[in-house]
């Protein structure tokens, strides 16, 4: 999507995870994960001590969502995070805009680990990341007009002096998302699930951020709409210089739209590569299987296609395997992938795969 | 060959504050024994209710069927008491819909759900009902089937559970399938062990499928033959290779070409579909594309098209004294 791509990282994540408490009764029942090997052994650092009390039956029942992820986003880029439902990807976007607070590890944007950012720092690294959400119907507030949508941060960023230069500033961000200026006072319902999305999206650029995460950005939108979302944000980042963090789950849609992708299996990063290597040249067996799983829209080419069928479903990311988290799955796995988690092997380029069996 | 079903000039309308939308108007498709046929369209472009419609599911009021007819088996749906539909439902006709996760009555076991079918329409006592759903399990590749119809709808997956309702649906060796959707609610590599299974069965049991869906990508993989909806109507039907190397309609070239596909070449652009699709709730004196459509010619803007040719495209373009343009998916 970007012309030129910049060395130069405008975020960094380091080994972040989430892990969610699940409501466990207390006292008398003892929940059946805390017997695991897993759990008991301590090979791995666990939660740091002070949060497992946070967390209810945490060290047995916690959802690890995002399990020690690293990776970074150069400035400019598009960068695709793709990956099944429950794979953790939903979650790694809401801890880097700070709607959740990393279990471990740290998100550093521009240089400043954003957990230790304070007072007007904090602020302004808020500003500068937003966040486009994948329901247009639930993400707007139906009691609010277009106008106080998009005010509304603008306001809290104190970025316009006085009613005037902001009423000029939100039919300015409107006129660029393709929306009527004129309709600055209509309300959400007035507008269809396309319409909907622009208006969250111009909500996003309302303060001028570096950095969108568009989480699933045209998934609940119309298919003849969808190309009209992704086109103009293609536009957009070309004419304010953003970098896009992009996240979904159809592969296809991924690899059209993203500079590099990441591949998401059970809150953990199992290959990341350019957008023409992951379907020239996939690498791990997740991916190859993702890749063969998606239907392509011609006749001919589904009817030679040899598909990769994984047998059975996720693990839950509760209890999950041993070793390397795919090999459950995996046609190709060695007895070595039961027992050692694989480390990431260096492709070249920023790129790099997890997998023992290359 | 006779058909299986045929569904002529059907309409179908529901009243709302708003006003009355009609959300079928005129659709006309035949389905011969053994065949699979995509119906493919937006969402509000009717498939969804055509599909309703066959089995006589359409809740009225609002609903409201104000013409047309729909014959199974050469026998009138519309004429038959809702004692017969119920002979019909799940026995002749059985239906796969979107959602795994609200099909299941989650406080009953998944026995007692899907013996309920075949004890029903098969006279079956409940042994032989359970050594049926045992043979159905295998069939559709749930594994341990004797402890999984034991348990209850939430110890089982969203895949595992689409398996148990496509189970259900086959269970009385239907002569159509209706499939709403069947892998929408589902992950890509879940999504191919469901069509891979519909294949399968398709092929073992002779069976003919409906399949509504709005991804060209399943279509491709699984249909034989395809329906393009828009607003209601039927605009342009053929071959799956007809559909996807000639089609007719300028809406199915924009759905073709506003999709990314893996194989694109790298710096090869997306052309969307500008505009919204039309509301259902006005009455349509023209062809409802007209205001999206790029090769729209004076004519468009006074007359509705007739359906033209063998694949009813319903364009002008397609009438002999309109000028020649030719489709390439490639170029945008």
């Amino acid at each position: 999507m970007a012309q030129y791509l910049h060395d130069t990282p405008i975020l960094e994540v380091k080994n972040l995870k989430k892990y969610f408490g699940q409501r466990v009764s207390t006292g008398k029942t003892k929940h059946p994960q805390d017997e695991t090997p897993d759990m008991a052994s301590g090979d791995k650092p666990k939660i740091l001590p002070e949060k497992q009390k946070r967390l209810f039956g945490a060290g047995g029942g916690a959802v690890k969502a995002v399990d020690g992820v690293s990776f970074t986003i150069k400035t400019g880029e598009t960068f695709g995070l793709v990956g099944e439902s429950g794979c953790g990807k939903t979650t790694i976007g809401r801890t880097l805009v700070g709607l959740y607070k990393p279990t471990e590890g740290s998100v550093i944007y521009k240089g400043v680990d954003l957990s230790k950012a304070t007072g007007a720092l904090r602020i302004r690294n808020r500003r500068q990341m937003q966040m486009i959400f994948q329901d247009p119907y639930a993400s707007l507030n139906p009691r609010m007009t277009v106008g106080d949508i998009v005010g509304e941060p603008i306001d809290i960023h104190g970025l316009a002096s006085n009613k005037n230069e902001r009423q000029e500033r939100i039919q300015q961000i409107l006129d660029l998302v393709g929306l009527n200026p004129e309709h600055i006072n209509r309300y959400p319902h007035e507008f269809s699930g396309g319409q909907r999305q622009r208006i969250g999206i111009a909500r996003a650029l309302a303060v001028e951020p570096e950095l969108i995460v568009c989480d699933e950005p045209v998934s609940a939108v119309d298919v003849s709409i969808q190309a009209q979302i992704i086109n103009m944000l293609e536009r957009l980042q070309n004419e304010l210089d953003l970098t896009y963090m992009i996240i979904a789950h159809d592969l296809s849609m991924i690899k059209y739209v993203s500079d590099r992708v990441a591949v998401m299996y059970l809150g953990k990063i199992v290959e990341l590569v350019y957008s023409e290597n992951l379907y020239a040249n996939p690498q791990h067996p997740y991916t190859r299987a993702l890749l063969s799983a998606v239907p392509i829209a011609d006749p001919e080419v589904e009817r030679k296609r040899q598909r990769i069928i994984l047998e059975g479903d996720v693990p839950s990311p509760i209890n999950p395997p041993s070793g390397c988290y795919f090999h459950t799955r995996c046609s190709s796995a060695l007895p070595i992938c039961r027992e050692i988690e694989p480390e990431k092997t260096d492709l070249g380029d920023g790129q790099w795969v997890t997998c023992h069996n290359l | 060959m006779e058909p299986l079903l045929q569904v002529s000039e059907l309409e179908v309308q529901f009243g709302t504050y708003a006003g009355i939308v009609k959300a079928v108007r005129g659709v006309d498709f035949k389905i011969f024994p053994g065949e699979v046929v995509a119906i493919v369209g937006e969402s509000g472009c009717g498939k969804s209710v055509t599909a309703q419609t066959i089995m006589r599911l359409i809740p009225s009021p609002p609903g409201k069927i104000t013409g047309g007819s729909v014959q199974f088996n050469g026998e009138e749906i519309f004429k038959k008491s809702e004692r017969q539909m119920r002979k019909i439902r799940g026995n002749t006709i059985g239906m796969i819909f979107q959602d795994p996760m609200t099909f299941l009555n989650p406080v009953l076991n998944i026995s007692t759900q899907v013996t309920e079918n075949l004890r029903v329409h098969k006279g079956m006592s409940i042994h032989q009902a359970r050594d049926r759903a045992v043979e159905l399990f295998n069939l559709v590749g749930i594994p341990e089937p004797k402890l999984r119809l034991k348990q209850y709808p939430h110890q089982f997956s969203g895949g595992m559970r689409q398996r148990v309702m496509i189970a259900m649906a086959i269970g009385c060796d239907p002569k159509l399938l209706i499939a709403d959707e069947p892998t929408t609610a589902l992950d890509v590599t879940i999504q191919a062990q469901i069509l891979e299974l519909l294949k399968e069965i398709k092929e073992r049991l002779d069976t003919a499928i409906i399949l509504i869906t709005h991804d060209l990508g399943v279509v491709a993989g699984l249909a034989e033959r395809v329906l393009v909806m828009y607003a209601g109507q039927i605009i342009e039907t053929g071959t799956i290779d007809e559909i996807f190397s000639t089609p007719a309609h300028p809406y199915t070239w924009g759905l073709l070409k506003s999709i990314p596909r893996l194989n694109m070449k790298k710096g090869q652009k997306l052309t969307p579909i500008w505009g919204q699709p039309p509301d259902l709730l006005s009455q349509l004196a023209t062809c409802p594309f007209l205001p999206r459509c790029d090769y729209a010619m004076e004519i468009c803007t006074r007359e509705m098209p007739e359906p033209f040719g063998r694949n009813l495209v319903k364009c002008w373009l397609k009438h002999p004294q309109a000028p020649h343009v030719q489709y390439n998916r490639e170029v945008s």
